[in-house]
């Protein structure tokens, strides 16, 4: 009995893992760009163009590693074009977040199209050449550990790495410190001689980069191809996530895995032959992310100078 | 002569960076420029795909009314998200909005048994009625529990999605061996002359009249009059009451319109609601006047974020989300011809609104370009 209760938490805790992952590069993305006070709307349409980069550098190269980087310079392409409005000609953030939704969609498809004779899906990358799985086989049959980490893709372990990565940055080295800086007050940031301009180009830069290797995580670890409805809606979630968590890089993991725990229950749940209809049960993660909202996170602060853009000359 | 070239460049730079219709035409036209670097870097000859884009929004009675059918759910989505943004609110639930207002739509007009001229207005006032309160949620959990409305809607999106998969499974509602529901009764039906088109009478007319016979095989329906209405009503609303006027202080200083005596998580939740209502509107429409059923979705289906889009382009003014979502709607109708006609991406549709909306998002970029215009031809 306990066995099996045991076992059967370990499959959650797997697929947890396995939902929460892209989720959590791409909040992180959400993270830096938005300490630096650039809102970003955008990484919905930077997930779709990392997942199809990926997808597409992996079918043709058959390198997981290239490809995922090359998701990751392509989710960047659109991190410099949503800067460059955002930080150059002070645009309206969120208007050029939603431009980049679309850019993104649109060219994926397009390039799609283009390169695999008119489909709006990639080719499936060879069992060989997606990510591959650190820990496959090393752990004996039957043990818990097998359950939980015999399928994991690289990108998992990756992705709690990088959340690691990113905390010490912000919070332990000068840079981090900076961009901080500037998120919260660009004016003061600017007369102690930290370049806003820069700081900014670079923290939305890498958030593209981060919200690519999101994409990239499902398309050549969790499936093996792209397709139109592969990212559907997860670049807001990782959006909802990194708001959950209140800006912070640890409080988005938490909340991709929040998210991603009940995405594993839902899927746990929805192998047995209830008389729950599958349908309920999917709208769980929705469900307890709002509970979880109402009942124990309260009011978000957001970066004091997220969403304003920052004029040199603005005189006050 | 170069005197009055000069003139006219001025001209252009007054008016692409000091009035909004002015700078909007010049980021549609901009974004369609992006659109053909697009299709002739990929081999395409973009003179060849916009004008059997054009074509196929313009040359023939039923085209027209496709792209007049398609732009109704799009104004009335960017109606809503609009009239959130004039109230300082970002509606990104407009999407699950229309879902809402159309399974009530379905359920409404598929389950009640009710005379012609009763029944669509019980339909469509319900089903608004509905999405009303599903908007409204949001607004509430942002007024009572401080809950940021793009997590609360984003999320609301996702649990009305599996709502409509759940209904579509459930018996009664379910059209034997399919994934759809049951189809309204003819009574909640708005297309235009339904049964007389169908009778022997009509058909023979029809073959007499050709321009008749080929607009009216299209779902064309009253919904596009009422989504101007609508566009017109919310124009009032905001402009000229005084709810209109507290929403709008809402939006533009909460602090001051508290101020002012003004209760501020009040009108959120009001704004909220007759944002969801006029979504939920544009999937009632959608039922009653085109589909008359809904179907299992796998995906978000995208009306409420091309409805962000919408409202963008128009600025937010009610009665720019008219034009707004005609022009989405013409371009998605004509750019989906372009794939059969010359094998070349549809999706170049999506890249064109992008660049439209990223335009119109940095004003200064026109302005720069236009300057640095003037001043060469000043210096010369």
């Amino acid at each position: 009995m306990i066995e099996t209760i045991l076992s059967n938490l370990a499959l959650i805790i797997g697929t947890t893992l396995m939902y929460s992952t892209p989720l959590i590069y791409t909040s992180l993305g959400g993270v830096l760009s938005e300490n630096s006070g650039v809102i970003n709307i955008g990484l919905e349409g930077m997930m779709v163009i990392g997942a199809f980069a990926g997808a597409a550098i992996g079918y043709f190269v058959g390198d997981p590693w290239i490809a995922f980087i090359g998701a990751g310079i392509a989710g960047g392409l659109f991190g410099l074009l949503h800067a460059f409005a955002c930080v150059t000609f002070g645009a309206n953030q969120v208007v050029s977040g939603i431009a980049v939704n679309f850019l993104g969609a649109g060219i994926a498809l397009f390039l799609s199209r283009m390169f695999f004779e008119g489909a709006t899906m990639t080719k499936s990358i060879a069992l060989d050449n997606k990510m591959p799985r650190p820990l496959n086989g090393v752990f004996p049959d039957g043990s818990l550990l097998k359950i939980i980490f015999d399928n994991q893709y690289a990108t998992v372990y990756l992705a709690f790495f990088m959340v690691l990565i990113i905390w010490f940055f912000m919070y332990k080295t000068k840079y981090g410190l900076r961009l901080r800086s500037v998120g919260e007050h660009p004016t003061a940031a600017d007369t102690l001689g930290i370049s806003v301009m820069r700081i900014r180009y670079f923290a939305v830069i890498m958030s593209g980069v981060f919200a690519g290797f999101g994409g990239a995580a499902m398309s050549l670890a969790i499936v093996s191809n792209f397709r139109p409805t592969l990212i559907s809606g997860h670049g807001f979630i990782a959006l909802a996530a990194m708001i959950f968590g209140k800006w912070k890089p640890q409080g988005a993991l938490l909340a991709c895995l929040l998210f991603g725990g009940a995405q594993g229950l839902a899927v746990f749940l929805g192998q047995f032959d209830f008389e729950i209809s599958t349908q309920l049960i999917s709208m769980l993660p929705y469900v307890i992310t709002i509970v979880v909202l109402i009942g124990f996170v309260g009011k978000s602060a957001a970066p004091s100078a997220d969403g304003i853009p920052y004029e040199k000359e603005h005189k006050y | 002569m170069k005197l009055t070239f000069k003139d006219l460049r001025k001209k252009i730079y007054i008016f692409a960076t000091e009035k909004t219709i002015g700078f909007t035409l010049i980021s549609i036209f901009l974004g369609l420029v992006v659109g053909a670097i697009f299709l002739a870097a990929a081999g395409f000859n973009p003179f060849q795909a916009y004008g059997i884009i054009l074509r196929g929004i313009f040359s023939k009675p039923s085209y027209i009314s496709y792209t007049i059918v398609r732009a109704t759910p799009l104004i009335l989505t960017g109606l809503s998200v609009a009239f959130a943004f004039k109230t300082g609110l970002f509606n990104i639930g407009a999407e699950g909005q229309f879902i809402i207002g159309s399974v009530v739509a379905t359920a409404t007009g598929y389950f009640l048994h009710l005379p012609l001229l009763i029944h669509i207005p019980v339909v469509i006032i319900s089903a608004v009625f509905a999405a009303g309160i599903w908007g409204g949620i949001a607004g509430y959990f942002k007024a009572k529990f401080g809950v940021h409305e793009v997590i609360s809607t984003i999320m609301l999106n996702w649990i009305a999605l599996y709502f409509q998969n759940f209904l579509i499974y459930t018996e009664g509602f379910q059209k034997p061996g399919g994934e759809t529901s049951y189809s309204i009764q003819p009574t909640a039906n708005m297309m235009i002359l339904k049964t007389w088109k169908q009778s022997e009478a009509g058909r023979e007319w029809l073959l007499q009249h050709p321009f008749w016979k080929d607009l009216l095989r299209t779902p064309l329906n009253w919904g596009f009059l009422i989504a101007v209405l609508m566009a017109i009503l919310v124009w009032f609303i905001l402009n000229k009451t005084a709810l209109g006027y507290r929403l709008r202080a809402v939006g533009f200083n909460k602090f001051a319109a508290e101020y002012g005596g003004i209760n501020v998580n009040k009108n959120m939740i009001i704004s909220m609601f007759i944002a969801g209502g006029l979504a939920g509107l544009a999937g009632a429409l959608q039922v009653v006047g085109v589909s008359h059923k809904v179907t299992l979705i796998a995906a978000m289906e995208g009306y409420g974020f091309d409805g962000i889009a919408v409202a963008l382009i128009a600025n937010s003014s009610a009665m720019g989300c008219i034009l707004a979502g005609l022009l989405f709607g013409a371009l998605k109708y004509g750019g989906a011809k372009i794939q059969p006609f010359m094998q070349a991406p549809s999706e170049v549709i999506s890249i064109v609104i992008g660049s439209i909306v990223f335009f119109i998002s940095i004003p200064k970029l026109i302005k720069v370009i236009l300057s640095r215009k003037n001043k060469k031809g000043g210096s010369k």
